[in-house]
């Protein structure tokens, strides 16, 4: 059984981190799981906590009205959802609910905060990575905007 | 240049805006290899270049899936069984099946690109012992909007991983939501001799190359079906150069290594 500083070591967002790093960032950290169709947070309620999805998957949504619910996105194992903790006003954005039954590594986003403030290198460490994951998710979302599905060429 | 004359004989709804064909004609049907294209023509309404989607090995009526997107495709979707359209082909270099063999094969398909593709699949499928891991990343604008989604339940069974994506779906959709090329760094496959087949917009080819070749694959096994205004399909006319290449006549399948310096001019 993986210690869970050895599971975080092993996800892509997390990989190459220093020993020392890693072990404060698994001081915030606890396993969860969600049933399928649980939420994980729901938009609009304060942003506390994080998730390295380990097992499942998580729909990112949001609730149109008259379309009801949409998934804007699906983010799986490896991954990571929630940004919101880290910044004011650590609201959540949107829903998200487990798609699955879902294992996850939880992150107390509060106390990461506090650590991140006393050691500006691991701060540093953590934004560089979580600005890798949301270059690469801008960048998918600017392709999904695009909607290259819905224009053929015409004839 | 004279069109043969093909009847249809059965035509499917696949989505809301595009069908499937089956066309028929007095003599021999059509050989073809996967990848190949016919022009085909609604007479008095156009032609337009159209890729094979049925399996090269059947033998059998002609299979063409069609988006309705112009006067030209609008009047082929329509076409009624019995109804007579205008054949010429096949044109064009195929995919390159046979080249593949004994290596993991990604195919990355997105929208209607999924069509040029079928045939390449099939042939992959028909010969599965000779290919390592066979993958099909399929992406689309909503579920609503796939193709062939029966026949996706089949290929999973005869040995394909198929994994699917959309840009948006409702909560009951049980598959991936995001581009297409976000499947790439889940898809399993040895990176140093994979290969990898694409077709569907030019804007989702460019990134899914970039996510390829982030994952290990370089530009000389990644394949690319191209498109763009063909139209007398025999290199003739001139109308569908990229640089130096003609798309009817060289193409429609490139090498990624071929075709990536003539994306990068804006003005081709």
């Amino acid at each position: 059984m993986q210690t869970l500083e050895q599971l975080i070591a092993a996800s892509p967002v997390f990989a190459g981190m220093a020993q020392e790093h890693l072990a404060l960032i698994a001081g915030c950290a606890v396993n969860d799981h969600f049933p399928a169709d649980a939420w994980l947070f729901r938009e609009g309620e304060p942003a506390d906590r994080f998730f390295l999805i380990r097992k499942g998957a998580v729909a990112l949504q949001v609730q149109a009205p008259g379309r009801g619910a949409l998934v804007i996105e699906t983010l799986h194992a490896g991954e990571v959802a929630g940004w919101s903790w880290l910044f004011e006003p650590y609201r959540w954005q949107f829903d998200g609910r487990a798609a699955s039954p879902t294992r996850v590594v939880s992150f107390d986003g509060s106390c990461l905060r506090g650590k991140c403030e006393t050691d500006h290198e691991l701060g540093y460490q953590l934004m560089r990575r979580f600005a890798a994951s949301l270059l690469e998710r801008l960048q998918a979302t600017r392709l999904q905007l695009l909607d290259v599905y819905g224009h053929g060429r015409a004839d | 240049m004279v069109p043969a004359q093909f009847a249809v004989a059965e035509r499917r709804q696949e989505t809301s805006d595009t069908w499937t064909l089956q066309l028929r004609c007095a003599g021999e049907g059509l050989a073809f290899a996967p990848g190949q294209f016919t022009m085909l023509s609604a007479f008095g309404a156009g032609e337009v270049p159209i890729s094979i989607s049925g399996d090269p090995a059947a033998g059998g009526p002609l299979v063409h899936t069609v988006r309705a997107v112009g006067l030209a495709t609008t009047a082929i979707c329509k076409a009624e069984p019995g109804a007579v359209l205008g054949v010429r082909g096949p044109f064009g270099r195929p995919w390159p099946v046979e080249e593949l063999e004994g290596r993991d094969v990604l195919v990355v398909a997105g929208g209607i690109g999924l069509a040029p593709l079928r045939p390449a699949i099939l042939a992959l499928l028909a010969r599965r012992e000779r290919y390592g891991r066979l993958s099909l990343l399929y992406g689309g604008r909503s579920p609503e909007q796939l193709l062939y989604t029966e026949e996706l339940e089949r290929w999973t069974a005869r040995g394909l991983e198929v994994s699917l994506t959309v840009d948006g779906a409702g909560p009951e959709w049980i598959g991936h939501v995001g581009v297409v090329g976000r499947l790439v760094q889940r898809a399993r496959f040895q990176a140093d001799t994979a290969s990898a087949l694409l077709c569907g917009p030019e804007v989702m080819m460019r990134f899914t190359a970039l996510a390829l070749q982030r994952a290990g694959l370089d530009g000389d096994r990644v394949y690319a079906s191209m498109e763009r205004n063909m139209q007398c399909g025999i290199g003739h006319c001139g109308h569908c150069q990229l640089g130096p290449t003609l798309i009817c006549r060289d193409g429609p399948v490139y090498r990624w290594s071929e075709l990536e310096r003539w994306l990068a001019i804006r003005e081709l």
